[in-house]
């Protein structure tokens, strides 16, 4: 118990040393779910917008094609 | 995709092979996987051999450990920039679309590991410099990086035509990469409260085996997390430009 003490006092620093690894966890992290956040509801909308257009689309390439 | 392929040029084809959108998706979601867990894997190697297994320095006693996340951050700062800035010339030369999705994408990155830098170099100044924060070449090249990262994201978005806006931030990207040396060297140019380069000397580095194999690991985890992430985005990207397209058409359409 006081071996784990004494690691996380960091020899007095303790107040500067977690802080730095805590703040670099955070931004990493917070960085990394707002890329998932905002790619997962593009993909959502993608989805849902292709299924509506996609279609018609198609039917007018081929209609083109066709011409 | 086939019929833009046709179109261009044959001989510049190797040279736009990741200009399409389409053959860019496909080739981030091969690597993606494979990118992903080797960022978990050195990354957590990288952190908990620093944390645990590395001595406490001569001088500096544990605040060493800060070292672990600032300079790996302070080298993503400027490897970003030099991307935002290589990608930036790439698609105003060329007009490459994937090249301009690619510097908008690695922007926020690069800033957040510029901010964590900032950070970082503070909580390790006041207890070793007795000061949070001095006026000196290296931190205030490094806050003017920052600024950059800041300008190059609002500049896109601060004019009603995207492709201007675009264009303008490319241009501010160009301008500011002549800070990237400035950062590297001004510890060398300008006497400077702190410490000169350890890693990078040439001959031996300044720095023992113990902390420098930790180090070197951690940066690489921190590199890998950076083209993970910058995958990730620059295909949301894409995916936005698609739906933009679609609403387009099916607006037409009506």
């Amino acid at each position: 118990m006081d071996a784990v003490r004494e690691y996380l006092a960091m020899g007095g620093y303790a107040a500067f040393v977690w802080p730095s690894y805590a703040i670099t966890a955070l931004v990493m992290l917070g960085i990394l779910v707002l890329t998932l956040r905002s790619l997962r509801q593009r993909q959502h909308a993608l989805k849902s917008l292709e299924q509506a257009v996609g279609p018609r689309r198609r039917r007018s390439r081929r209609n083109e094609e066709a011409a | 995709m086939s019929s833009e392929a046709a179109t261009q040029p044959s001989g510049s084809r190797s040279l736009h092979r990741f200009a399409n959108p389409g053959r860019f998706l496909r080739l981030a979601d091969a690597v993606l996987p494979w990118v992903a867990a080797a960022t978990i894997l050195t990354l957590g190697a990288g952190i908990i051999w620093a944390l645990f297994f590395t001595p406490p320095d001569y001088q500096q006693g544990q605040t060493v450990k800060i070292m672990y996340v600032h300079v790996p951050s302070a080298w993503m700062a400027m490897f970003a920039y030099t991307t935002v800035a290589a990608a930036s010339a790439a698609a105003l030369i060329w007009r490459h679309p994937v090249a301009d999705i690619a510097a908008h994408a690695a922007s926020p990155i690069g800033a957040g590991f510029t901010f964590l830098a900032l950070a970082t170099g503070s909580l390790w100044g006041k207890p070793m410099w007795g000061t949070w924060w001095v006026w000196d070449a290296r931190l205030t090249s490094v806050l003017v990086l920052f600024f950059l990262y800041i300008g190059h994201m609002a500049i896109a978005n601060a004019f009603e035509d995207a492709g201007r806006g675009r264009r303008a931030a490319a241009i501010l990207a160009l301008v500011g990469v002549i800070n990237v040396p400035i950062i590297k060297f001004s510890v060398d140019w300008w006497h400077t409260l702190h410490q000169p380069a350890s890693v990078s000397q040439i001959g031996a580095p300044a720095i023992h085996s113990s902390m420098l194999w930790p180090l070197l690991i951690t940066a690489l985890g921190f590199k890998l997390f950076f083209v993970t992430v910058l995958l990730l985005r620059m295909k949301s990207d894409i995916l936005a430009v698609r739906i933009k397209t679609l609403r387009m058409m099916s607006l037409g359409e009506r």
